[in-house]
């Protein structure tokens, strides 16, 4: 299909547990458009993870066939799969993962390091542009530890996005931050769908997928339903919605 | 894959964790350390007891009176001596395996100097009683083939007789001392050579030459014993043979009499030694073999534990577009560099403490490059092994299950 960046048909995980299997996908199809903002929504254990695991080439599937921009994943080995994570895919997890005892800089070279195509120069001058694409260009030195979760979860995203990748997928990006950091967020992913990169989140929050273009929704390892959001909220519109808390106006 | 990028990053990764880096390098450190010091240690005390029983003199044989029988009595062995110093001559110039032959005789006597006395043996010897023995002085020097030739009254002292008659520490070249009211002048005093396998001190001794104890002190023809050193310890059997076969001839003795002599030779101190040896060389290979093994499993545990507490961050790592081999060789960059960094550290930390132990306990220690390489070796190998191979087991995972990593 002309345009679709992500193209799923069949897909199949089994995971096996010693005498039983758990069939955690169970045969899913689904095309994502170059550009898109899809949200995949599900319950726990409804297999939306797996699905997000798998597209972000993190895990292989049991059977089925995925194509990436055209490109059969499936037969790909780990190093081309490392290849396609490092320079076509970015991916956001909830619990942030970023690198400890590391400045943000640091974190957000880290992908860069691996591709090597840049001299140490302009490495530090692409991830300092990530930065501030995220709003963090003068924390660049703070380490991991210094910063909360709102801004740790920026660096990873600044991370996703430094080697210009064509999709960015996250899992429950906002699942460990409070309303407003998780709207602050959602503002950045808005922004980047705008300058061309096709995001894939996975949320529960349905709050959260409104900001989405389109809501795909598991049950059982299976797509339940495909909506097309109606009124789709825009993060920048809906910030000065939200109550400041108390404490944070006071920092 | 750019390698300048990964030691940058495996550099970067060290610095970051300085505690858990210093506490690997430890690990190795000690391993490295104790083994070195453990070898130099044991290699000293066994370079230590190899020189003790070097000291007695392997190549010696000793020549008894044997018992003499009248009417089918026996007597006490030596009572009736028939070794004579014509004896002696025969075996120095007819056995061709025997290197150096003094004949050997003993009073039991007071010997006085000044104020003091004490009880000692004297024993009486041609000057070459310092090779046969491998007991030179320590202070003097021995008496000549003059002074065996004039009967002169000059005499050598052991450490213990020195002590007790001069007082610790002295040196009494020069003094005179009486032995059975005779003056004898005191020119060398002996090396100390402790107890011997009785447990007798060997340096409660008096030594002059044999024609002086012989004639002035004991008015006897015959000597108590021969003493002779075969050319080396291999032909020590064939020294005793020849000495026994003209000992035969020489006092006449039929086919079926039994020798009016005996001839010991040291081969059971020979065989103790190189049992000794044997034991020491053995109980080194244990202690290097333990300590390795102690230390190589601290290596071991402390790689295993830190490397494999890292699984998630391979796990990013692999997640961002690392490859297996990326990672592999960031984690080989880091345990080589803990693994010879603690080596060295290690070496100079074990040498140190040999040093140390030498100085504090007297002890004399052998610090052999086998040791030194042994050690950086096998930490080395154990290092980059555990620091690798558990690395390797998380860089075979899916990312997805080494983020999962707890």
């Amino acid at each position: 299909m002309a345009g679709s960046i992500i193209s799923v048909k069949h897909l199949v995980k089994i995971y096996k547990m010693g005498d039983f299997e758990v069939h955690a996908l169970r045969g899913i199809n689904l095309d994502i458009e170059a550009r898109e903002f899809v949200a995949i929504m599900g319950a726990s254990g409804s297999g939306k993870s797996t699905f997000m695991n798998i597209v972000g080439c993190l895990d292989t599937q049991t059977s089925g066939e995925y194509l990436l921009d055209g490109v059969d994943v499936g037969k790909m080995d780990k190093d081309e799969l490392a290849r396609l994570r490092n320079l076509r895919l970015g991916f956001v997890f909830q619990a942030f993962n970023l690198l400890p005892r590391t400045t943000a800089l640091e974190n957000v070279e880290l992908p860069l390091l691996y591709s090597n195509k840049l001299s140490s120069a302009q490495r530090r001058e692409k991830a300092m542009e990530a930065l501030d694409a995220v709003g963090l260009g003068d924390r660049s030195e703070h380490y991991s530890s210094q910063l909360s979760g709102g801004q740790q979860q920026r660096v990873a995203i600044a991370r996703s996005l430094v080697n210009d990748p064509v999709v960015i997928l996250a899992d429950e990006p906002t699942g460990n931050l409070d309303t407003r950091t998780s709207v602050e967020v959602m503002e950045i992913f808005q922004k980047l769908n705008a300058r061309g990169i096709t995001v894939v989140l996975v949320t529960h929050e349905t709050g959260i997928a409104q900001f989405a273009e389109r809501n795909v929704v598991f049950t059982d390892g299976k797509i339940n339903r495909v909506i097309t959001v109606a009124d789709r909220k825009i993060a920048s519109e809906e910030l000065p919605k939200i109550p400041v808390l108390l404490d944070e106006m006071e920092s | 894959m750019n390698t300048v990028n990964i030691v940058k990053i495996s550099y970067r990764s060290l610095g970051r964790n300085k505690l858990r880096s210093f506490l690997t390098m430890l690990g190795i450190i000690i391993g490295v350390a104790a083994v070195i010091a453990m070898l130099a240690i044991g290699e000293g005390a066994s370079n230590a007891v190899k020189e003790q029983i070097a000291g007695l003199g392997t190549n010696m044989l000793i020549v008894f009176p044997f018992a003499s029988t009248q009417g089918g009595v026996h007597y006490q062995a030596g009572t009736t001596s028939r070794l004579k110093e014509g004896d002696v001559t025969a075996i120095r110039e007819q056995c061709p395996a025997v290197e150096y032959v003094t004949p050997i005789t003993r009073v039991v006597t007071q010997i006085i100097a000044g104020s003091e006395n004490w009880r000692t043996n004297v024993f009486g010897a041609y000057p070459n009683y310092e090779k046969i023995r491998n007991w030179p002085v320590s202070s003097g020097s021995y008496f000549t083939e003059q002074d065996e030739r004039d009967a002169a009254k000059v005499c050598l002292i052991g450490q213990t007789v020195a002590q007790n008659l001069f007082g610790a520490g002295s040196v009494p070249i020069g003094e005179t001392i009486q032995i059975r009211n005779l003056p004898f002048k005191i020119i060398g005093v002996l090396s100390p050579k402790g107890q011997n396998a009785n447990g007798d001190d060997q340096d409660d001794i008096v030594i002059a030459p044999f024609s002086t104890v012989q004639r002035k002190l004991e008015g006897s023809i015959y000597a108590g014993a021969i003493f002779a050193s075969a050319i080396s310890s291999a032909a020590v059997p064939v020294a005793g043979q020849e000495i026994t076969q003209l000992l035969r001839d020489r006092h006449k003795l039929r086919p079926w009499d039994p020798n009016d002599f005996t001839v010991r030779t040291q081969t059971e101190i020979a065989s103790t030694a190189d049992a000794t040896t044997k034991t020491m060389t053995l109980l080194l290979a244990s202690i290097a073999g333990i300590s390795l093994i102690v230390g190589g499993i601290g290596i071991m545990n402390i790689m295993l534990v830190s490397v494999t507490e890292r699984t998630r961050e391979i796990g990013i790592r692999m997640a961002v577009g690392a490859r297996g081999g990326d990672v592999l060789t960031q984690f080989l960059i880091e345990a080589l560099t803990l693994s010879f960094a603690g080596g060295l550290i290690g070496i100079v930390i074990g040498v140190l403490t040999s040093e140390f132990v030498s100085n504090l306990q007297k002890w004399p220690i052998i610090i052999s490059p086998e040791s030194i390489g042994l050690a950086f070796t096998f930490a080395a190998i154990i290092g980059i092994f555990f620091g690798w191979y558990p690395a390797r087991k998380a860089a075979n995972l899916n990312p997805i299950d080494a983020l999962r990593y707890e």
